[in-house]
């Protein structure tokens, strides 16, 4: 009985991502789009002054220059992304388990900036496929046409009233990541798979 | 609903943005000195003109940066953004 209690403690403790019980119903939407979630990324929340000393030695260790131009993003290496959220704030957002990252960071930025682990903070929503933008304009006022928000594009606005970051992640809008807080992240979820509903016998969608 | 233009992150919804009442209230110099009756000035007088008004407004669904707007209060069009620290610009 002590075995039985101590292995259900453990497995209660398990890591669980927001929508892990959504995966069925992500994967059931029609074919215009395909949405999952992709758990469990590692996010960093990277506060420095442009241009300055702690902002190029965070340079030296994402092997990228941070973005300045407001509401874009760029990758770094080891498939970590820079996210603009402000003139002196950036998101990194890298593969899971790259825990290694945020004391490398927070070593190179000392005391002219700040690190902060926000994975826990938001998870993400990969939408993919030929309808993505059309799904996304059902409640986002932003124009997600490639003319207008090309690759590279991230932008913090309201998806169906929840604050996102939408990082726009191919040439013509089909590849998109949306960044919802964690507790948000049900209702969004919710919000698609209801977006989606009217699709359901579209052709168009098939 | 309008587009304001944020300074950062140019123009987005009006629902992004909060209000921050008037812009370039200052600090009381002299603090340490002053009278209730001046303290209550600075902290809950503001002026209320109609047309052209200085305002503070955050891009809280967005950059979550604070900046100024001017605004006409009659008919509630932006007429103007600028960064904190910039001058008020003058508008017709
Ligand atoms: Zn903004």
């Amino acid at each position: 009985m002590t075995v039985d209690i101590v292995s259900r403690t453990v497995q209660d403790s398990a890591r669980r991502s927001p929508l892990g019980t959504y995966a069925g119903q992500l994967a059931a939407v029609p074919k215009g789009v395909s949405i999952r979630e992709v758990p469990f990324l590692t996010q960093l929340d990277l506060r420095v002054e442009p241009g300055g000393e702690a902002a190029a030695a965070a340079e030296r260790v994402l092997g990228v220059a941070l973005p300045t131009t407001a509401c874009t993003a760029v990758s770094g290496v080891d498939g970590a992304e820079v996210l603009w959220l402000g003139p002196d704030e950036w998101l990194v957002v890298a593969p899971a388990g790259q825990d290694a990252l945020e004391g490398d960071l927070r070593a190179a930025v000392g005391q002219q900036g700040a690190v902060v682990d926000v994975s826990a903070q938001r998870t993400t929503i990969a939408i993919s496929g030929p309808r993505t933008a059309d799904l996304l304009a059902h409640g986002c006022s932003l124009d997600l046409d490639p003319r207008v928000s090309p690759k590279g594009t991230c932008v913090q606005t309201l998806l169906a009233l929840a604050g996102v970051v939408l990082v726009v992640r191919d040439e013509h809008a089909g590849d998109v990541w949306v960044l919802v807080r964690s507790s948000f992240a049900r209702y969004l979820a919710d919000w698609l798979l209801d977006a989606c509903a009217e699709y359901e016998d579209d052709p168009s969608w098939r | 609903m309008q587009l304001i233009a944020c300074p950062h992150c140019g123009p987005r919804e009006e629902t992004e943005f909060h209000y921050g009442g008037q812009a370039h209230v200052a600090y009381p110099a002299g603090n340490a000195t002053l009278s209730d009756e001046e303290w209550g000035q600075f902290v809950f007088f503001r002026d209320n003109p109609k047309g052209p008004f200085a305002e503070r407004w955050v891009h809280s669904a967005g950059c979550r940066r604070w900046f100024n707007a001017v605004r006409d209060t009659a008919t509630h069009q932006i007429l103007a953004v600028y960064r904190q620290g910039e001058p008020k610009p003058v508008v017709a």
